[in-house]
């Protein structure tokens, strides 16, 4: 029976999120046939990954360390006029200007975190909503450097000097975007299971445990949130550079509203429930806006309260009920 | 002379007009088997939270071999060797027994900050982790989210984290609470097990386990420290069998 050493299965259980699932390599891949076979949506998909990655960072702050955040864009927005601000300072090579973008908005986090340490969820989403608004009004009052209302507008070179991610690439942007993405994705699922990761889930189960057994919240929520706040800023960042343009809507509060729905939509916790969120959100935004442009907030909002009254765990549990009937009966069909 | 390993000078906590803690004084010696009696709302688990840093005093200070930690919060006391279980089981429901147990190990070597690697890597943490499981029967739920156990492997999670920390001091909150009367002596068992210089402060009702256990015992009573002796002398007490009369009791 104990042909596997009790250490070795505790070790294996442990390790069980590193393992790549069939369902995770397709995923990826489809991602990749997906830009090849529609270079005419090049744009929306390039869309859609950057909200992906810009939700994935709204999962390690909510799903992973339950911070609630309605001021998310505050990052996206610093990683945004930082690699805009970069590009028109004459350094050319967007991969540079990325991390850097990412580094000033992970900085940004981290000083901006220790103002969520205390207080209720209330004062966290009041917080969080108040530093992207204050941010938004310096970008507005700084126009020598971000353009104001003007915005700015960069020309970004080509990706390491060869792959040019410009209107003349829009398959290259969104590659260079997949690429990052699957990246930081990478990244991110080695932290949620590393035993710095252990810790950050065991403090929203019970914080009053975790510190009990030695864990020091301020420090991991800080960590988190300054990691979560880098991610926000490459989206940020990547937006910049694919689109040329930043302005002060950067900074909008429905950019943190949005992208907080398209994590509920796809389920926080798990971190494909930002990208798939955002692949919904966004496909379903541009479906029903040219259907039904005055009323496609409508169309977003009902499946929205739907999943929320009947809850994503029985639609979830229905499909699949509903799924293994119809195998039933293609099986007697077949019989 | 040695300090006592944990030690209380005129602990008192307030809740508005109520005095849950009132100028509560006590020594424990290295290696001690001290047990806390006290009817319900006596301020048992009141007096845990000051001294763990979950609670903050309204007066007086703990020390820890001689070392005031009043001051300290409750994660940095741990490091100081310090831990409990509390009496309402306070685990991690969608953590497994196996992640519990290897998040409280790996604080405890200083491994909670590492990002970058997979728990299970470790190979130290594992290993003692495969320990505590199999001490305390819980190998074969090791990889069950913890919400989903039966309530009395919870109950042995509990304990099984605060060892985890290997204290030099442990402060057990009702640990057999809710537990059947023939696993309740598993538990004292383990307790029992732990080496001779842990200190170990009980919260009790059962009154025959305490006398098994202990060597020493404290009565409290309204917040305040009735008496302090040998089980014997307590027993014996006219004042400890006042408060007891009525309660199924030792006789
Ligand atoms: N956080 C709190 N706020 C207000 N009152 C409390 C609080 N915690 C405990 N008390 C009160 O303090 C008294 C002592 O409670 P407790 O320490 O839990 O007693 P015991 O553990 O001995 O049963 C009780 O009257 C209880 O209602
Ligand atoms: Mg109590």
């Amino acid at each position: 029976m104990s042909a596997i050493a009790a250490p070795d299965r505790v070790a294996a259980h442990l390790n069980r999120g590193g393992r790549w699932r069939p369902f995770e390599i397709a995923f990826w891949l489809a991602i990749v046939a997906l830009i090849f076979a529609l270079p005419s949506r090049a744009l929306l998909i390039n869309e859609i990954l950057l909200a992906g990655l810009f939700a994935l960072s709204l999962d390690l702050v909510l799903g992973y360390a339950g911070i609630v955040s309605l001021g998310q864009a505050a990052f996206f927005g610093t990683g945004a006029y930082a690699a805009g601000i970069i590009a028109t300072l004459g350094v050319a090579e967007p991969l540079i200007g990325l991390v850097l973008a990412s580094v000033i908005a992970g900085l940004l986090g981290l000083i901006t975190a220790p103002l969520l340490l205390r207080g209720s969820d209330l004062t966290r989403l009041m917080v969080t909503l108040g530093v992207a608004l204050l941010l938004g009004e310096l970008a507005n009052r700084n126009e020598w450097i971000t353009g104001g209302a003007d915005g700015l507008s960069l020309a970004a070179k080509p990706v390491l000097g060869l792959f040019p991610i410009d209107f003349t690439g829009q398959r290259n942007a969104s590659l260079y975007s997949l690429a990052v993405l699957f990246a930081l994705f990478v990244a991110a699922r080695r932290l949620v299971q590393s035993p710095f990761g252990l810790s950050v889930r065991a403090l929203k189960e019970n914080p009053l445990r975790a510190n009990a057994l030695g864990v020091s919240a301020a420090r991991r929520l800080i960590a988190i949130y300054g990691i979560a706040a880098a991610y926000a800023g490459a989206s940020g960042a990547l937006v910049a550079q694919t689109t040329g343009l930043v302005s002060l809507d950067v900074f909008d509060f429905h950019r943190s509203a949005d992208v907080m729905l398209m994590l509920i939509i796809g389920g926080p916790g798990y971190l494909y429930g930002g990208l798939i969120g955002a692949a919904f959100f966004i496909a379903l935004k541009d479906g029903v806006a040219s259907a039904t442009p005055e009323y496609w907030e409508f169309w977003i909002g009902l499946p929205l309260v739907v999943l929320v009254l009947v809850g994503r765990e029985r639609i979830g549990g229905f499909i699949a009920r509903w799924a293994r009937r119809a195998a039933l009966l293609a099986m007697r069909g077949a019989a | 002379m040695n300090a006592p390993a944990l030690e209380t000078r005129g602990l008192s906590r307030r809740f508005g007009g109520l005095i849950a803690s009132d100028n509560v004084s006590l020594k424990l010696e290295r290696g001690a088997r001290h047990a806390l009696i006290g009817p319900n709302g006596a301020g048992k688990t009141t007096l845990v939270n000051l001294l763990t840093g979950t609670l903050r005093p309204s007066a007086g200070a703990v020390l820890l071999d001689g070392e005031d930690v009043t001051g300290l919060a409750s994660h940095a006391r741990v490091r100081r060797g310090l831990a409990r279980t509390f009496q309402i089981n306070q685990l991690f429901g969608n953590l497994t027994p196996a992640e519990s147990l290897c998040l409280a190990i790996g604080e405890r070597l200083g491994h909670g900050g590492r990002a970058l690697v997979s728990a299970g890597q470790d190979k130290a943490v594992v290993l003692e982790a495969t320990e505590l499981l199999e001490r305390f029967g819980l190998t074969d739920a090791m990889d069950q989210k913890t919400r989903r156990l039966a309530y009395g492997k919870q109950r042995l999670l509990e304990i099984a984290l605060a060892l985890a920390c290997r204290p030099r001091v442990l402060l057990l909150d009702e640990p057999a609470a809710g537990v059947p009367e023939n696993e309740r002596a598993d538990i004292l068992a383990a307790l029992a097990a732990l080496p001779a210089d842990v200190t170990i402060l009980l919260i009790e009702h059962d009154m025959d386990l305490v006398f098994r256990f202990a060597r020493r015992i404290s009565v409290l009573v309204a917040g305040r420290l009735l008496m302090e002796g040998e089980p014997k002398q307590v027993a014996a007490d006219p004042q400890v069998r006042a408060v007891y009369l009525g309660e199924s009791g030792h006789d």
